[in-house]
């Protein structure tokens, strides 16, 4: 292994990092997200309630097509199992949202 | 497919690293841009390939938290999945990225003559126990379900065959001596919700089972450490059953008197309880019961579907199956879309749990061809000539269709 300036640098650039984190720790770096909401009706309010918990792909994944029953029951799931802190009288709103951008259209 | 140096060289690094007693950040020199997309075979399919720490490309399914699904192609490469190709998926997206092999505990408590807190060097004192076993999310394959259903939508890639290394839950629940009226033992792991009202994921198996001697505290996983997407540095190992149970970044087995009945357990991942796990698509269950072990299933790896083998002339066709632990007794395979079925040779045994590969030598007039593939395992459970479906996309096995064109 050719390591006399590699192992030079490396030990320079580690005594920085030990200060952050304690021997012997393995650190991850995640990507950066790439995708986001669509623009639209009700964006807002979807942008505020749905990606803090998860990554707008979530959503934009889904099967293609799918009614606002769909998408409203999975509002809803996301409130009452997941414990999503949605307004009631936003989830409508929202599952029309999805269903624009996401669903069927109607 | 292409293997990428960095992940090999990256684990090389951190292991220098660690010979000087120092810390690194992993991935964050390496990003890759997703420029590279796929097209799995459903609507919707399109899907980037992002080199996230630790691995090659994969197949994202969703960012945060992430769930990446292994391409196809790497299961002809290996009947083992190497590392950075194994695929990974959370729940949740508060989930570890630093943490600290020195200073992890495991807490074992609740129902125990002595609550334990063991050291990854506690682990590797004890009597270390290894074998290959496949891990495979409950929801692999949920794109083709039809009709669709919500979830993670997810092609063939959300599985894996490693050899674990670890030591068994019996042994250290045998430390820790299980108490008299124990019924389940529950398991947990560093991740955890972004909401405080959002179910922290924990799951739980019968005493019975957690004292099988087989469900195992895995600290390696092919002879290396485990990446930290699939739960460094200790993961419990379920084999047979689906993935769900294998808490990764285990950090506290508490031993009950009761059943744990948390959104997890008894909302979630349930299947209908019928011996098929299925409903007339589109109606729900009556009654569910937890998932549990996986059933048979085989792919064709050689040749992709749509793809093209030569006309006329011998060339061979290799694939892999698995099921729930019982061990494959036979693959056979149909050219002719399911008319006539041939036995293929199977690969050489690495263990009741892990991928069996598959090999056989076909001769095929020009022309398209379906060429499907069956196993049986030792117990007669085989699978199904037409889908299974059931409203949360779970254990799809159908007798995959691979069509050829011969030319």
């Amino acid at each position: 292994m050719r390591c006399t300036r590699p192992l030079a640098t490396l030990i320079a650039a580690t005594s920085l990092l030990a200060v952050a984190a304690p021997a012997g720790a393995l650190k991850i770096e995640l990507p950066p997200e790439s995708t986001s909401l669509r623009a639209g009706a009700g964006s807002d309010l979807a942008v505020r309630q749905c990606v803090t918990c998860h990554s707008a792909d979530y959503v934009a994944i889904q099967p293609p097509g799918k009614p606002l029953a769909f998408w409203k029951a999975e509002v809803e799931k996301m409130k009452k199992v997941y414990g999503a802190p949605i307004p009631d009288d936003q989830i409508d709103p929202i599952a029309q949202y999805l269903t624009r951008e996401y669903g069927d259209g109607k | 497919m292409d293997r990428p140096a960095a992940s090999a060289h990256a684990r090389t690094r951190r292991h220098l690293l660690r010979a000087l007693g120092a810390s690194v950040a992993l991935g964050s020199p390496a990003f890759r841009a997703a420029a590279e997309t796929v097209k799995l075979p459903f609507g919707n399919g399109e899907r980037p390939l992002v080199q996230y720490p630790q691995k090659r490309p994969l197949i994202v399914v969703t960012a945060r938290p992430p769930q990446l699904e292994t391409p196809f192609d790497v299961f002809n490469e290996s009947v083992v999945t190497p590392n950075d190709a194994f695929f990974v998926r959370y729940h949740l997206a508060g989930i570890p990225t630093s943490i600290d092999a020195d200073s992890y505990r495991i807490a074992v408590k609740g129902k125990v003559s002595t609550p334990l807190s063991l050291s990854l060097a506690d682990l590797k004192q004890m009597e270390a126990v290894e074998y290959y076993a496949v891990n495979q999310c409950s929801g692999n394959s949920r794109g083709f379900f039809e009709p669709r259903v919500a979830g993670g939508q997810l092609a063939n890639g959300a599985m894996g065959n490693a050899k674990w290394r670890g030591v068994t839950l019996k042994s250290v629940l045998a430390k820790a001596g299980v108490q008299q009226g124990a019924r389940q033992v529950k398991f947990d792991g560093l991740d955890t919700p972004v909401m405080p009202t959002t179910p922290d994921f924990v799951k739980a198996l019968d005493v019975d089972h957690a004292l099988d001697g087989e469900v195992m505290l895995a600290y390696a996983m092919n002879d290396a450490d485990l990446p930290m997407l699939n739960g460094y540095p200790v993961r419990l190992i379920v084999p047979g059953w689906y993935g769900t149970y294998w808490v990764k970044h285990l950090t506290e087995i508490t031993v009950l008197d009761g059943v744990l009945n948390d959104f997890w357990m008894a909302t979630a991942y349930r299947i209908p309880d019928n011996t098929c796990a299925c409903v007339p698509p589109g109606t729900a269950p009556a009654t569910t019961v937890p998932i549990g072990r996986f059933d048979v299933r085989s792919f064709v790896t050689s040749v992709r579907d749509g793809g093209t083998v030569p006309a006329g002339k011998p060339f061979a066709l290799r694939g892999l199956a698995f099921d729930g632990g019982f061990g494959i007794r036979d693959v056979a395979v149909s050219a002719d879309g399911g008319k006539t079925w041939t036995s293929a040779a199977l690969g050489s045994e690495l263990g009741k749990y892990s991928f069996r590969e598959w090999q056989m030598t076909a001769t095929l007039p020009a022309g398209t061809h379906d060429i499907k593939v069956r196993a049986v395992n030792s117990i007669g459970q085989s699978q199904p000539g037409e889908p299974l479906w059931n409203p949360a996309g779970y254990m799809r096995n159908v007798v995959e269709t691979t069509r050829v064109r011969a030319v």
